[in-house]
């Protein structure tokens, strides 16, 4: 099978008044149609950057290179023109804060039909029709279809920038923190949603958060970003419930277990914060930070390692970890 | 419009499908809240009697104002009206007598608040024409002057300084906004000076000043307009050129706002132009804020008018002010202050009305 997304050797630097900061440090993945990837990781780790690169959607000045062929063509460089019919058609974004993501003056039901009306050129009556019909899809009623953004509560504005991701049937849909705004209930709901629409439509998934049981109840697949890299990519329940990298280790245990009161009186976090991403650590980038450092980690760089066939962790005592 | 603005969100065709097809529509298509529907709409009054009773206290204070401001500001009517000859005591205190002078000012004031009920503005000092008649007669001449400076200003400024907000650190922006505040600088009298020198002086390319040429109204509709056309050039461009730089600042600084948005980074991901991003996303937000500051600049363009129109000699209300206080005419300043002072307050409370209807979140939330 085709993939319909493949990352090779990604990364990605910003260009700031505080000379070049590295954002992405050569990222590789590869999802097949129907795949679910959680990405994990502390804000910062460069997450979102890798989100914002799959559509080409940085800031000019920013270098990335590597590949990101997505359905076939590689999207770094191909023409704008080719890059436009793309965007949306061939992956969309349901983008974190539906507050800010919807457009305040126009109503929702041409908000969702703009990218049908774009890469499909139906007139904007069909569209809209079509809009009512993926209103319906992720449970929003169709009087909602002439209202603004204003008027809808957190999780109706998350599910209109559900549907309007569905509205193109791309091949490829990125969640970035997608439910992070939203309380615990209305978070569930929408989780369920994303989760029942990408399987119906075989849609692969590729769903950023920084909340690893999120990721884990949702995705198949579950990597784990530390300092612009992969440090762990796996199986998402084994990965969450016993990750091979250290600083895996650390975020899923930052999740207290329910009902376990010796938990609950002693979480464990993690010392330090997360580096400097223009000044980082020399060998592996987590070692400051690592309960289990070892003489040679300032020293020797690592890349991922293979823990098992469909398991990869990036530390060196791999084997001895697990 | 205040139909529009309390009509819930339901199905209206006009906004959504159309006629025929909405049947998606008509599905479960009652929203909840007819409650809330009678309490938006009394809420909407109570907006609108607020703005307008705001207006009418401001229009009051004017009126009061108007009556003291020009018997203060000194100057000899009588002489005026008497014209140069030497005058004798006896034809003084008459010309005073005709002109209510000789009254105490208790007495003119209460003369005055009369007149402002009855809406009897009394006679010119100099031509004893009824001074509502010269207002009238000079207004379209002011109101083809602003009106096309303000077109000019307002759809150059907010072009460029959309592009200008949209591009920030281009060359594009720092030239833009460089010459927006060197106009600005400009004091209107001196670019009006430097413009008749450049173009009708050296040049000769534009008629000096007046409105009409020698030949005056004896021409036919066309050649007449072509005229008027030709003489309105200067003026009309010395004061767009002062007001333009406030658009493009304006404009530029709400795009700038809209920015970093993420609506905007949603419209590219969409797949749309560059400029289509722009002119349908960025711009309609950054309109709001600019819509109402427009408005509220109004005073602002009387104040361009009345030096523009004085400079190239443009038969407007500027002008006819200019004249008049120079004797001063106390009636006709009168009502002309009024009048740009009723502008300016009916200006401002449009604005803060349209601004309700313009922008649905003010329109529906509150």
């Amino acid at each position: 099978m085709t993939p319909v997304l493949e990352i090779d050797d990604l990364r990605i630097t910003y260009r700031g008044s505080r000379g070049e900061v590295p954002a992405v440090r050569g990222i590789s993945m590869s999802l097949e149609p129907g795949d679910t990837l959680g990405l994990a990781g502390e804000s910062g780790c460069g997450k979102s950057t890798v989100a914002g690169a799959i559509l080409r959607l940085l800031p000019r000045e920013t270098q990335v290179t590597g590949r990101i062929v997505l359905d076939g063509d590689d999207v770094l460089t191909m023409s704008f023109g080719k890059l436009r019919a793309v965007r949306w058609a061939g992956a969309s974004i349901v983008f974190q804060g539906a507050m800010h993501s919807l457009n305040p003056v126009h109503r929702i039901a041409r908000q969702i039909a703009e990218p049908i009306v774009l890469h499909e050129g139906l007139s904007s009556d069909a569209a809209e029709k079509r809009a009512v019909e993926l209103m319906a899809q992720v449970g929003l009623p169709a009087w909602r279809a002439s209202s603004y953004p204003h008027q809808l509560s957190g999780g109706q504005r998350q599910r209109v920038m559900i549907a309007m991701a569905l509205a193109c049937s791309p091949q490829l849909i990125i969640a970035d923190e997608a439910t992070t705004a939203l309380d615990v209930m209305i978070q569930a709901q929408v989780l369920a949603l994303i989760k029942r629409l990408v399987a119906e439509r075989n849609i692969a998934l590729v769903m950023i958060s920084h909340d690893l049981s999120v990721l884990a109840d949702t995705c198949d697949r579950l990597a784990v970003m530390y300092a612009g890299k992969l440090v762990e990519d796996g199986p998402s329940h084994e990965v969450f419930a016993a990750a091979r990298h250290p600083y895996a280790q650390a975020l899923s245990a930052a999740f207290p277990t329910v009902g376990d009161p010796a938990e609950r009186r002693n979480p464990h976090g993690l010392a330090g914060d997360p580096p400097d991403p223009s000044n980082l650590p020399t060998g592996c980038s987590f070692h400051p930070r690592c309960p289990v450092v070892r003489d040679d980690c300032a020293s020797t760089s690592v890349e991922l390692r293979r823990a098992r066939d469909d398991w990869r962790a990036a530390c060196l005592r791999v084997e001895e970890v697990a | 419009m205040g139909n529009l603005s309390t009509t819930p969100p339901s199905v209206s065709p006009s906004g959504g499908a159309g006629g025929g097809d909405d049947a998606g529509y008509s599905a479960g298509t009652t929203p909840p809240g007819g409650v809330h529907r009678s309490a938006a709409r009394r809420e909407l009054w109570r907006f609108l009697a607020g703005r307008v009773s705001g207006a009418v206290v401001s229009m009051l204070l004017v009126l009061l104002s108007a009556f003291f401001i020009f018997r203060v500001i000194g100057g000899d009517p009588v002489r005026a009206v008497g014209g140069d000859s030497p005058m004798t005591p006896e034809q003084r205190a008459e010309i005073e007598e005709r002109l209510g002078l000789n009254e105490p000012l208790r007495v003119q004031f209460w003369e005055y608040v009369k007149d402002v009920f009855t809406l009897d503005w009394g006679q010119s000092y100099v031509s004893s024409a009824q001074v509502t008649d010269l207002m009238w007669d000079r207004l379209p001449n002011t109101l083809l002057l602003t009106g096309t400076a303000l077109i000019l200003a307002a759809g150059l400024g907010v072009w460029i300084g959309a592009r200008a907000g949209w591009r920030q650190g281009s060359t594009f922006e720092k030239t833009q906004v460089g010459i927006s505040l060197t106009l600005w600088s400009a004091p209107t009298f001196w670019l009006g000076m430097i413009v008749i020198i450049v173009f009708s002086v050296r040049l000769d390319l534009f008629p000096v000043n007046g409105m009409r040429s020698a030949r005056g109204g004896d021409q036919d509709f066309l050649p007449d307009l072509l005229d008027v056309a030709h003489h309105l050039v200067l003026p009309a461009c010395t004061m767009a050129a002062v007001i333009y730089a406030q658009y493009v600042l304006i404009m530029r600084s709400s795009i700038l706002e809209e920015r970093g948005n993420d609506y905007l980074t949603v419209a590219k991901a969409k797949g749309l132009r560059d400029d289509v991003v722009r002119r349908r996303h960025a711009v309609p937000n950054a309109l709001l804020p600019t819509v109402t500051l427009i408005a509220l600049q109004f005073g602002a363009i009387f104040n361009g008018a009345l030096l523009t129109e004085t400079i190239f000699s443009w038969p407007g209300l500027g002008l006819l002010f200019y004249q008049a206080i120079k004797i001063p005419d106390i009636p006709l300043l009168q009502v002309l202050f009024i009048f740009f002072a009723g502008t300016t307050i009916l200006a401002n409370m449009l604005a803060d009305i349209i601004y309700r209807f313009l922008d649905p979140r003010v329109r529906r939330s509150a």
